[in-house]
């Protein structure tokens, strides 16, 4: 846990006045006897990106279905820094307040755009969606932004009244980001948010992500196998064996200067790559 | 007659419908499961809406029986019949005399009044159904009060046809709290359900009912920038000259021409009763 030392002095000034946005603690999910995930501990900070990798299998979709409300973990706590309440425990906080977290505040980018969006339902629509939730009525505001967010996903304006069906699968990944950003989140959960496309499309995709999460200020958990999608987004990393957190560090730390015998597997095979 | 028990259905049943409906009235808008029961009768011929009447109707009650506003279509012969013969009542077809009207796809043109109940015959109860077909997440929408997606379909409306083009079964919020499908209606009629009457709501294939009761809010949902227009054709009515009345555009002879009749054929007849005369008409008597 060297590297999480390190990280805990380069943010110090820092940490001694903002508070941490997440806050996990001693998560555990099973499912009957085997374990997806357990001991899981660690902070979020405004503004940080936090990738965790390791291989199929490992519990990182597990881990973050948990903490995105999606799945009820078996113990431990989430808690949020509400805009509201301050920090709340979201595993034990109602229903009704967890759905508005995820509409609100939280955004969740699936690995297939599919999962995450509404395929019956136009670009506009998709993107508007979030805004109706949470009451805006005004139909030319709603398609204003609709628009200048097909923008800001590098979509054209005149694909706003098309149904995603008929866009590449690099299009539908960027019209399920436009459609989670809209509200302006503070925390995006991504799980392989570049798995399944084609190498040259992660690398755009992988750009515009970067660009977002910098001029948004945004705070992500990304989950992937994948360790160039880190290297390029990350600020922390945390590495996931057998449902346990084996290492976790500064990003270039610990791919450059990996400490764990598995992380040091799991980095080699990439550079051999 | 005397093969049935009144109005068909066994007491049994007309009480479980009658738990039902009572649930629908005390949670305007709710959609009320029941346990629907096989009539003689196939589905969409107004299951629904008959076991409503039927567990609503007292040997005192005069039915009046409406499709598409009419008295003398082949589903209100039937379903007037099926009463005459069940349940010995009486049967009109003018909508004052009536104590409960059931009808598909209308709302009479006369105000209805305290002592009269509605009964709509539906096809589809969800509103929410055609974006998310999963009835565990719309039962969830509607207990949470999520109903975004409401909005976007007519979001969808507009960016599409230029206009909320959903002119049937236009969505509805009732008494600020459940988004409520009006039946196929068409959305000249929504406002008329702030009524003095009580509306009941029988879906026989779905087993569901629900209700509004009278006096309740019910609101139109729309946008700021694109607001609710309770539209009908721009005309009046070519017999009786009724410009307030839901026309219904009939087209007269080989050559194409049209004609605009009140589809509410009762309110028409009575209008033309009462000495008003309409365009076609006037022609007739010159
Ligand atoms: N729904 C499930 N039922 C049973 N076991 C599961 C389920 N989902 C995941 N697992 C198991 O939990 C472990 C972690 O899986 P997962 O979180 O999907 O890993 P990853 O996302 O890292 O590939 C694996 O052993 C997997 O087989
Ligand atoms: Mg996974
Ligand atoms: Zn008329």
């Amino acid at each position: 846990m060297r590297a999480d030392k390190d990280f805990r002095e380069n943010t110090r000034a820092r940490t001694e006045t903002v508070k941490p946005l997440l806050q996990v603690r001693e998560i555990e999910k099973r499912y009957g006897a085997r374990i997806g995930c357990t001991g899981v501990n660690f902070d979020l900070y405004p503004g940080e990106v936090m990738g965790i990798v390791g291989e199929s299998g490992s519990g990182k979709s597990t881990l973050l279905n948990c903490l995105a409300g999606h799945l009820e973990p078996d113990a431990g706590q989430v808690i949020f820094d509400t805009r509201a309440d301050g920090p709340v425990d979201t595993v034990t906080m109602s229903e009704p307040e967890r759905r508005m977290l995820s509409r609100t505040d939280w955004a969740f980018v699936h690995q297939h755009a599919r999962d995450g969006l509404r395929t019956s339902v136009s670009a506009g629509g998709n993107i508007g969606e979030r805004l109706m939730a949470v009451g805006d009525r005004h139909y030319g505001n709603i398609r204003e932004r609709a628009i200048d967010w097909l923008g800001r996903v590098e979509i054209s304006e005149t694909r706003v009244d098309d149904r995603p069906t008929a866009f590449s699968g690099g299009m539908q990944q960027r019209l399920q980001i436009a459609r989670n950003l809209v509200t302006g989140p503070r925390l995006v959960f991504m799980d392989e948010p570049t798995g399944g496309l084609d190498v040259s499309v992660q690398a755009r995709l992988l750009d515009l992500l970067r660009g977002l999460v910098r001029e948004m200020g945004l705070s992500a958990l990304i989950v992937t196998h994948d360790l160039a999608v880190v290297r390029l987004l990350a600020d922390r990393l945390m590495v996931m064996k057998d449902g346990h957190v084996v290492e976790t560090g500064l990003t270039d730390q610990v791919l450059d200067d990996p400490q764990h015998a598995y992380t040091q597997l799991l980095v080699s095979s990439v550079l051999q790559v | 007659m005397s093969n049935y028990n009144f109005a068909y259905l066994d007491e049994q049943t007309k009480r479980m419908i009658r738990r039902a409906i009572l649930k629908g009235l005390a949670v305007p808008g709710y959609q009320v499961p029941f346990a629907s029961r096989e009539m003689p009768m196939p589905y969409g011929w107004g299951t629904g809406g008959v076991q409503v009447s039927a567990a609503t109707l007292t040997p005192e009650d005069t039915l009046k029986v409406i499709d598409q506003g009419a008295d003398d279509t082949t589903n209100a012969v039937s379903i007037r019949k099926f009463f005459e013969r069940t349940a010995g009542v009486e049967t009109t077809e003018e909508t004052e005399q009536a104590s409960v009207i059931q009808t598909r796809h209308r709302i009479p043109e006369a105000k209805l009044r305290e002592d009269q109940i509605l009964v709509y015959q539906v096809p589809i109860p969800e509103p929410l159904r055609f974006l998310e077909p999963r009835e565990t997440e719309t039962r969830k929408m509607h207990s949470l009060e999520e109903y975004g997606l409401m909005h976007v379909k007519l979001y969808e409306d507009i960016s599409q046809h230029g206009a909320i083009a959903t002119s049937y079964a236009y969505p509805v919020k009732v008494e600020d709290r459940y988004v409520m499908d009006p039946s196929p209606i068409p959305k000249f009629d929504n406002p008329k359900m702030e009524m003095a009457a009580i509306q009941l709501f029988g879906a026989g294939r779905e087993q569901r009912i629900y209700a509004v009761p009278p006096y309740t809010k019910v609101v139109s949902l729309d946008f700021e920038d694109y607001p609710f227009e309770a539209t009908k054709a721009e005309h009046a009515c070519d017999l009786c000259g009724a410009e307030d009345s839901y026309l219904d555009e009939v087209i007269v002879d080989d050559a194409g021409n049209r004609m605009f009749v009140c589809s509410d054929t009762d309110y028409c007849r009575s209008r033309r009763g009462a000495g008003h005369v309409g365009r076609l008409a006037q022609e007739e008597v010159a």
